[in-house]
């Protein structure tokens, strides 16, 4: 046997760290090659880093919720076969028998090779000390080899009874906790410190104390992103009001075709992507990212999808669309924001986003100005679809007062790359895209 | 303060109460002018004479009956047995008859007696003089027994034993006689059967132990402090019957880990009923499992020095064990 080091793998070039999500396995567990290890999170994707070797778990080396580098060693594992890799043995103890005060305890006398009845006698017991963790390697280890059955040490996520008091008396969630225990288990130390550092802050007034909430792994990674962009991206927005009823009416007329050829329930958001990503190829700034004070004006057109899933906000993209029917978006669209909520996209179907569309309407907003998807240079919120009162132009020329579906967009834009001019000029684009659709469309 | 060995502070205690009561008598296998194998009564028989420091035959049952009949008839014997790997024939009049005389008369009789036992190991004694017999005696309802590894708390209880209206069983680790020195006033003071003692206040592990085990637990507790930065509380039982759990549980609930270093076998032993008492009732205080510091299971102390080394818990393996406690 011989104990392999598992290393975080890297994943892709632009990602140098991930979060560690959910151990899979304990120390001590079976497995095999390929089987799930660790759920780690990084700035693109959820995934699972798979075993590379048949083996034993022997120890985890990061807690759940750590930041690790791509590379770093995560885990020690037991394998048949030979490792090129070899850990240090642990120090002996150097630290030698120390002279005590005496006092009412008492002491052993140093060096007094007396025995019991007065005789000339030496401790064999207490010179064998050096030779013995010598041999033994870690003076531990002789005490658990000879008794067996000393009891479990492999503790990983088990919650001791003090734990799990302290933890019910103060309602803390453990597993939000980092662990400083074997496997990253919480220790009662832990969980005092956390207390401790609880504690330090105001003292709540009156009703509910506060409550501390340790972030998930995606919620920490959601949160640094948004910083970030809202920290290096001076962003400035603007809303345009669109008459979609054209849109609604093309929309109620190929429902059942839709439905037939691609299995899919047709939804407004396929459709204004497709001609938001038209659009996009005609507006190349809104496509692009300020790098290194240049503008890169992207070649490809992949919107991405703003999806809440379980985990939190996901955008997974939509990778070519202005080359995509309105059938097309829809299957693409189908695919990924179910692997989004089932937590099972790929890599490639999270990376390489050039724009970003958040159909915040489904929630029943009318208005907002969003936070850029870093480093793209733009994000297009589509409102709420409302009936209104509208005036419109008859046929005739004249004035009239009519019922149409009205709906809000709103577009956040980097204003070092884009000024209000440009933004309006594509958001123009896309409502007149949108308001020339009628129910006699057929194809997109 | 004086500073003495623990075989002092027994031999000054035992002639200081001599000296005190009249109703105290000695008896044992040599201990009239040769003053006892380890000089407990060297020079006793001189000052108190031949009725009160009795030299014996080498029979154990007759030297605790004899003391059994006079303690029950009012006098305050004092029993030395010469090693206690040779008590066994005494177990009928210890386990049998002196522990149930109060229950046996309903109350009406006690048996005021101390039975002082050398014993222990790590003095190359090999199969005979080398055992730890604490276990039978700590089993016993009715008994009292004793293990002090301090000078100080040898004559604060050995006073308190001899007082005591109980049979008392006093354990005095031979290994410690003249190994362990510290103060011990010549004040009459007396230290309580029953309580534990800390000899060592730590916060990341309770050490809970007796006997000569104290010293190298705590060698081993500096070692970790020192090396690890792992403080480990120590625990003096002193008192083996009854055991003082409430200590215990007092420090392992400020610990949450705990750690018995005994030098006699673990299985049904001293360490079964501190494990025992600590999970029932000190279970939810617990962050890691109990664990244990004994010898290897089998019969005797080995004669061999490097095996009764091996055999012996050493500061070095305690301390070992107590790194390994410390990170689960």
């Amino acid at each position: 046997m011989a104990k392999l080091t598992i290393d975080m793998p890297h994943v892709g070039e632009s990602v140098t760290e991930a979060v560690i999500g959910k151990w899979l396995v304990s120390p001590g567990d079976t497995i095999r090659r390929y089987d799930p290890l660790v759920e780690v999170v990084t700035d693109k994707v959820n995934m699972e880093v798979p075993a590379p070797r048949d083996g034993t778990i022997v120890g985890l080396l990061v807690s759940e919720g750590d930041t690790v580098e791509m590379g770093a060693a995560i885990a020690e594992m037991e394998v048949e076969g030979a490792v090129a890799e070899q850990k240090p043995a642990a120090e002996p103890s150097t630290d030698g028998p120390s002279v005590q005060a005496a006092s009412r305890v008492g002491s052993m006398i140093v060096g007094a090779n007396v025995g019991p009845t007065g005789g000339e006698f030496t401790d064999t017991s207490l010179q064998m000390e050096s030779s013995a963790s010598e041999a033994a390697g870690t003076t531990g280890s002789s005490a658990s080899r000879r008794r067996g059955r000393q009891g479990r040490t492999d503790t990983g996520a088990r919650i001791s009874p003090v734990v799990r008091r302290l933890a019910d008396r103060h309602g803390i969630d453990v597993s939000q906790l980092s662990g400083s225990g074997t496997g990253g288990r919480v220790t009662k130390r832990d969980v005092e410190a956390y207390l401790e550092s609880m504690s330090t802050g105001a003292a709540p007034i009156a009703g509910r104390a506060d409550e501390v909430v340790e972030p998930s792994p995606i919620r920490r990674m959601i949160a640094e992103n948004m910083s970030r962009s809202f920290r290096e991206i001076p962003h400035a927005w603007g809303a345009i009001e669109v008459d979609v009823s054209g849109m609604v009416a093309y929309r109620n007329a190929n429902l059942e075709r839709v439905q037939q050829s691609t299995g899919q329930r047709l939804t407004y958001l396929p459709i204004v992507l497709h001609h938001v990503a038209r659009a996009l190829g005609e507006h190349r700034l809104l496509n692009s990212s300020w790098v290194d004070g240049k503008v890169m004006l992207k070649g490809a057109v992949n919107v991405g999808v703003a999806v809440a899933s379980e985990q939190g906000l996901v955008v997974p993209v939509v990778r070519g669309a202005d080359g995509l029917s309105i059938e097309e978006t829809v299957s693409e669209m189908a695919r990924i924001v179910e692997g989004a909520r089932s937590g099972k996209l790929q890599l490639e179907d999270v990376q390489g986003g050039t724009f970003t569309l958040n159909n915040t309407g489904a929630l029943g907003s009318i208005l907002g100005g969003a936070i850029i998807n870093y480093p793209q240079a733009a994000i297009l919120t589509t409102e709420s679809i409302v009936k209104r009162p509208v005036v419109i132009t008859t046929p005739e020329g004249g004035e009239a007062i009519a019922i149409r579906s009205m709906m809000n967009m709103c577009l956040s834009f980097d204003h070092r790359i884009i000024d209000g001019a440009e933004a309006l000029a594509f958001m123009n684009d896309v409502k007149v895209r949108l308001e020339s659709m009628s129910q006699d469309d057929q194809s997109r | 303060m004086p500073e003495m060995t623990l075989i002092e502070a027994v031999r000054e205690t035992l002639r200081a109460e001599m000296r005190r009561d009249p109703d105290i008598f000695m008896m044992g296998e040599d201990i009239g002018p040769r003053g006892g194998v380890f000089l407990a009564s060297e020079g006793f028989v001189e000052e108190f004479g031949e009725d009160r420091v009795m030299n014996t035959p080498l029979a154990e049952s007759s030297i605790i009956g004899i003391a059994l009949g006079a303690a029950v008839n009012g006098m305050r014997p004092v029993a030395e047995i010469q090693f206690a790997d040779f008590v066994w024939p005494a177990i009928n009049q210890l386990v049998g008859e002196a522990a149930r005389v109060r229950y046996g008369t309903n109350g009406g009789k006690t048996a005021p007696m101390t039975v002082r036992v050398p014993y222990g190991g790590g003095v190359r004694g090999g199969l005979y003089h080398s055992q730890s017999i604490e276990v039978l005696f700590a089993h016993t309802p009715g008994l009292q027994v004793i293990a002090p590894a301090t000078p100080y708390d040898a004559r604060g209880l050995l006073r308190s034993a001899i007082r005591s209206n109980d049979p008392t069983v006093f354990l005095e680790h031979k290994r410690t006689y003249r190994l362990v020195r510290g103060e011990a006033p010549d004040e009459d003071y007396l230290e309580p059967i029953g309580k534990a003692d800390i000899k060592r206040a730590g916060s990341d592990v309770t050490l809970i132990t007796y006997g000569l085990m104290l010293h190298h637990s705590l060698q081993a507790a500096e070692m970790v402090s020192q090396s690890d930065g792992i403080e480990a509380e120590v625990v003096d039982l002193r008192t083996l019957r009854p055991i003082d759990g409430e200590t215990i549980l007092d420090s392992v609930s400020r610990t949450g880990r705990a750690m018995i270093v005994q030098e006699d076998t673990g299985a049904v032993s001293v360490s079964s009923e501190v494990s025992a008492i600590i999970a029932a009732e000190g279970f939810f205080d617990l962050d890691a499992p109990v664990m244990r510091v004994t010898p290897p299971e089998i019969p005797p102390m080995p004669f061999s020095p490097l095996q009764e080394a091996e055999f012996m818990p050493s500061p070095d393996r305690i301390a070992g064990a107590i790194r390994q406690l410390a990170e689960i």
